[in-house]
């Protein structure tokens, strides 16, 4: 049976690790590749790199931290933040990025996850979608509406919708981040993951909002997410991979329990 | 002269798994040379994408016939992933003739829950049906990352080493003689995955 996944986000800016809180004001919080070691270590499933680098001038940086982290890190290792274009694609896949995460840029130009599917395989893009909820409407049937640029524009775009077209797109994965739980610890939008999870084929990996470990457990169970993602959690050391793991074991969530 | 050379066919990155070989200190070198694979003293097979292109890169530089020899003539072989796949002699994926290094097919997945997600994507057990001296290290309950959409169906149980559940029971490690190839991606499969390269990278080839 296959197991549910734990994943961790690092927020990298300028190659430093960052933690954003409702994505105003972030601060340095250490080095992503120590961080990484350690997550891998302790048996995290799954790690996912976010460029928030303001300046393309500094972009690079993030490919010597990709390359870093795949020599000593040997789980799956998504990356995201700022990807517009194939090669922007396939230089982070060389760099050792299994997965790539595209979002503002896919939603401002939707051919961008079929070119990107095409060019490193639909199972290796990730649609990564910031999603806040709002009164339902003719524009936004579902409730729910697709934002970009961290989270600061609306696009007026229905989230259902935009989840199914993804995935006819050749998305591989989705990501559900929900921008009104972000930063809050208060728990995952489990209405909003499960509504996803429940009209997708493809893996649905939870995020924004977990504080306990009973919210990762809520949305593995009752959200439907294939995954859930972690940040602050870890981060800050209130909680370690293996110990989220093993509640969510004993819980009654099959997780992978040795490594 | 290195220990192990990856066949290069435009299938996917095939750094990640240079850098876990490195890792076991399995010193390998990345080559589309069908020569280069006939020298080779042990090989690696990988691949990620569809059946019908990979076919096609390899039939294209002449890498088919160059692996067909490397296998004859004894040399180890590590298959992952659609290497494993495209090792058959047929896959559903684009309907597609394959290598035929081993007998048997290769289907989709299909499932009438809508909540069974294709692709098989994420860690699940590897169950040990027979010994093998690449699968050595392995541990029940040990888990490995895999995805995919299609999985082998071997003409032949005596192929099968392990197995693993996803709403069917299927074959996860094949092999025959000097040849054996795993489904899910060792490279990416942490400390348990890199026992297996490193249970591979000292293996003569006989089982």
């Amino acid at each position: 049976m296959l197991s549910k996944r734990l994943v961790a986000c690092l927020d990298v800016r300028d190659g430093k690790l960052a933690k954003s809180v409702k994505f105003v004001d972030t601060k340095d919080i250490g080095d992503p590749v120590e961080k990484a070691r350690e997550y891998y270590l302790d048996g995290l499933d799954e790690l996912v790199f976010y460029d928030i680098t303001a300046s393309s001038d500094k972009r690079n940086i993030m490919l010597h931290v990709v390359e870093a982290v795949a020599e000593q890190v040997f789980i799956p290792l998504s990356v995201g933040g700022g990807i517009r274009s194939v090669a922007d694609a396939t230089d982070l896949r060389l760099a050792g990025a299994e997965k790539i995460n595209v979002n503002s840029a896919a939603v401002q130009r939707p051919a961008l996850i079929a070119e990107c599917a095409e060019a490193v395989g639909a199972q290796n893009i990730v649609l990564s979608m910031d999603i806040r909820s709002v009164a339902a409407d003719a524009r936004c049937p579902s409730g729910y509406e697709i934002v970009i640029n961290g989270g600061r524009t609306p696009m007026g775009m229905d989230a259902l919708a935009w989840a199914l077209e993804g995935e006819r797109l050749g998305a591989g994965e989705l990501v559900v981040n929900s921008i009104d739980a972000d930063g809050t610890r208060a728990g995952y939008e489990l209405t909003l993951t499960r509504m996803i999870a429940e009209a997708v084929r493809i893996p649905v990996i939870a995020s924004g909002g977990a504080g306990r470990p009973e919210h990762l457990q809520a949305v593995l169970t009752e959200g439907r997410a294939d995954a859930a993602l972690v940040a602050s959690m870890v981060h800050y050391g209130d909680y370690t991979c293996s110990g989220l793991k093993r509640y969510l074991h004993d819980h009654g969530v099959k997780m992978r329990m040795s490594w | 002269m290195t220990d192990a050379l990856i066949i290069d066919y435009d299938a996917g990155n095939l750094r990640s798994v240079q850098r876990a070989c490195a890792e076991v200190g399995l010193t390998a070198d990345i080559s589309a040379d069908p020569d280069a694979v006939r020298r080779a003293r042990r090989v690696i097979f990988p691949g990620v994408g569809a059946a019908g292109s990979a076919m096609k890169s390899l039939i294209r530089v002449g890498m088919d016939q160059a692996l067909k020899e490397a296998i004859a003539s004894g040399t180890p072989v590590l298959g992952i992933c659609l290497g494993l796949q495209i090792s058959f002699d047929h896959s559903e994926e684009g309907d597609t003739p394959t290598l035929g290094l081993l007998p048997g097919r290769v289907r989709r997945f299909r499932f009438d829950d809508p909540q069974l997600k294709i692709p098989h994507m994420g860690w699940n057990e590897v169950r040990r049906v027979k010994p093998h001296p690449v699968l050595a290290g392995l541990s029940p309950g040990d888990e490995f990352y895999f995805v995919h959409g299609y999985y082998p169906e071997p003409a032949e149980p005596e192929l099968i080493y392990a197995v693993t559940d996803y709403e069917i029971e299927f074959a996860c490690a094949v092999g025959r003689r000097n040849y054996f190839a795993t489904q899910f991606h060792p490279e990416k499969s942490g400390r348990v995955g890199l026992r297996l390269l490193k249970a591979f990278a000292g293996w003569d080839g006989t089982c």
